[in-house]
């Protein structure tokens, strides 16, 4: 029992992470129909500003406390992450209204290679480390309920509880502000939203803003555990599966969808892997979404599709 | 009571072509302050695209759009809305996940001042700001009587309703001109004269400026000041409801559709 909850939880965790960065490619379809190649690229380049103003910080002001060279390095790298909106929003996708979705996508893909090109040529393309002080070792909990306790990893613990908090702001923000209502209907009609008055082109960049901090997140704590090097950039392609389980329009799909895929690959992985021979885990996400895509194409939140007739 | 003003907008030589199908050609007419202008004509003659070309959704190849003396050679949605045109849509185009309530809030975007920081920390002016719009929307709400279906998603109303909601949102730009495209398509008669009644209380009211798309000829002439009637994409007619009534060519359009 013990041992499926440390599963569970550890399962949970990782899903958290997920959600987040599912969150960032259902909030770009929504606004604007696209399905946003570029997220991966997006991490990246967030990860890298992160890990290499944090370096370059102490040299640059003399500032020599870890945690004021982090937060600077967040700042900027936030910033850094507006300025990558807004050029987007400029130069690219002001000038594709009202283009087809296939369009948009290559785009997207455009976008990505520039991304990860600049990123690189700016910031370098070694490995760099983020040590936003992430503490290490497990700990042991509930040692009174279950014999030897349950086991959890305190550094997912503490990225799975950034994770949520920024899901629950981003919900709040969408649910309680002016400009969350008009990014939500934006999503719903374009023409309609921009026929009451709502500038089309601002919401994209704070969309793709919003996309650019959920980003700068991921890309902190992957790159904390993982060192940030090119590979970040394919990291959030693991939340593809998630947005076809959740559906690309739905957010609460997005939460969902992370937190399934989370646990079914942990749980699959420890109970099923020794019957298939392991390694479970980099192929279950997909299988679990092409047995969805087979039987809810819309994915379990998403709007059903109609084809007109 | 009202006064019909000067001219408020005036439409010059327009011509709008989709690849071959020439949609509106050369058309010229003018909206007086306060007044209720109708748009009349067959199908496909030409009167959606009219409004689609007033407040920019559509750019005609020709012709250009005159508000309060400033010429626009090229409106768009965004800049329509600032200049005081409101529309609704003839294919209904609400916010559908979205509650009646938060889709008359849209309407207020533009008179919304907090910016988006103190927006996201909810801060003192941007919630007083919310709660005064609150208050202007209820009162839209009070007036389209549809109190009951204020927090329904607008997805799940009656297509009527959703009409209802569709102005609402409109009015709650407070425009001065308002464009409507055919507001009681589908509608049983009784909601027919909701419908009008509310036109027209708007007009009076508020002295707002009305451009109306209609089908039905007895809501057309009861409503409107001045008649345009567009076929195949011409003008063919343009007075007051008697005039157009008796209008030969108009007649002959008529009775020649296939409707
Ligand atoms: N976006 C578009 N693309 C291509 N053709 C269009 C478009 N919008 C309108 N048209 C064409 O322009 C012509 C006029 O259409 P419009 O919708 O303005 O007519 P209408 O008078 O509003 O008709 P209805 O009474 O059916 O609403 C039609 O032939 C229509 O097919
Ligand atoms: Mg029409």
């Amino acid at each position: 029992m013990a041992f499926f909850l440390e599963t569970l939880i550890g399962g949970l965790m990782a899903g958290m992470l997920y959600s987040l960065v599912a969150l960032g490619f259902v909030l770009i379809y929504k606004a604007s129909g696209v399905f946003n190649f570029a997220q991966g690229a997006l991490v990246l380049f967030a990860a890298l500003a992160m890990a290499r103003f944090s370096e370059w910080l102490p040299g640059w002001t003399g500032i020599d406390s870890p945690i004021l060279a982090n937060i600077g390095a967040f700042v900027l790298a936030g910033l850094v992450m507006f300025a990558v909106a807004w050029i987007i929003e400029r130069l690219v996708l002001r000038h594709l209204v009202n283009q087809e979705g296939a369009t948009l996508l290559m785009v997207t893909l455009g976008i990505a290679y520039l991304l990860e090109g600049i990123g690189q040529g700016f910031f370098g393309n070694d490995i760099y480390k983020i040590d936003v002080g992430m503490p290490k070792e497990p700990v042991m909990v509930l040692e009174n309920m279950f014999e030897g306790g349950i086991l959890i990893n305190k550094e997912d613990f503490i990225a799975a509880l950034i994770a949520a908090l920024l899901v629950g702001a981003l919900t709040l923000f969408f649910q309680k502000t002016a400009t969350g209502r008009a990014l939500r209907a934006v999503a719903d009609d374009h023409q309609a939203a921009q026929s009451i008055g709502i500038p089309l082109n601002r919401i994209w960049v704070i969309i793709w803003l919003v996309a650019g901090l959920v980003a700068l997140v991921a890309g902190i704590i992957w790159g904390s555990k993982l060192g940030v090097q090119f590979s970040l950039a394919t990291v959030a392609l693991r939340a593809l599966p998630v947005v076809i389980l959740g559906g690309l329009t739905s957010v609460p799909g997005a939460i969902v969808g992370g937190l399934i895929i989370g646990v079914g690959e942990k749980l699959s992985e420890v109970y099923l892997g020794p019957y298939v021979g392991g390694g479970i885990e980099i192929w279950f996400a997909y299988m679990l979404a092409l047995v969805f895509l087979l039987f809810r194409p819309q994915g379990l939140f998403g709007e059903k599709i109609i084809d007109r007739v | 009571m009202r006064e019909i003003g000067d001219v408020i907008l005036d439409l010059r030589g327009i011509s709008l072509s989709f690849g071959g199908v020439k949609a509106l050609t050369d058309i010229s007419f003018d909206v007086r302050e306060h007044e209720v202008r109708a748009i009349i004509g067959p199908n496909g003659a030409g009167k959606s695209s009219m409004l689609n070309v007033i407040n920019g959704v559509y750019r005609p190849q020709q012709g250009e759009v005159i508000l309060r003396g400033d010429h626009f050679k090229r409106m768009d949605p965004y800049r329509a809305a600032k200049a005081g045109i409101a529309r609704t849509f003839q294919s209904l185009a609400l916010f559908k996940g979205m509650s009646v309530i938060d889709n008359i809030m849209t309407g207020r975007n533009l008179k919304m001042k907090a910016n988006l920081f103190q927006q996201a920390v909810w801060w003192g002016m941007a919630a007083r700001e919310e709660l005064a719009h609150r208050a202007k929307v209820e009162e839209i709400i009070d007036f389209l009587e549809i109190q009951h279906i204020r927090k329904t998603p607008v997805g799940r109303l009656p297509y009527g309703l959703q009409k209802r909601v569709d102005l609402g949102r409109a009015l709650a730009m407070e425009p001065q001109i308002l464009l409507l495209d055919e507001p009681m398509a589908g509608m049983n008669v009784e909601e027919k004269q909701d419908m009008s009644r509310f036109i027209l209380d708007v007009n009076d009211q508020f002295g707002t400026t009305i451009v109306l798309i209609e089908h039905d000829m007895g809501v057309v002439m009861d409503l409107s000041d001045r008649v345009v009637v567009l076929d195949y994409g011409r003008k063919i007619g343009d007075g007051s409801p008697d005039e157009v009534r008796t209008n030969p060519e108009v007649i002959k359009a008529y009775l020649g559709a296939s409707h």
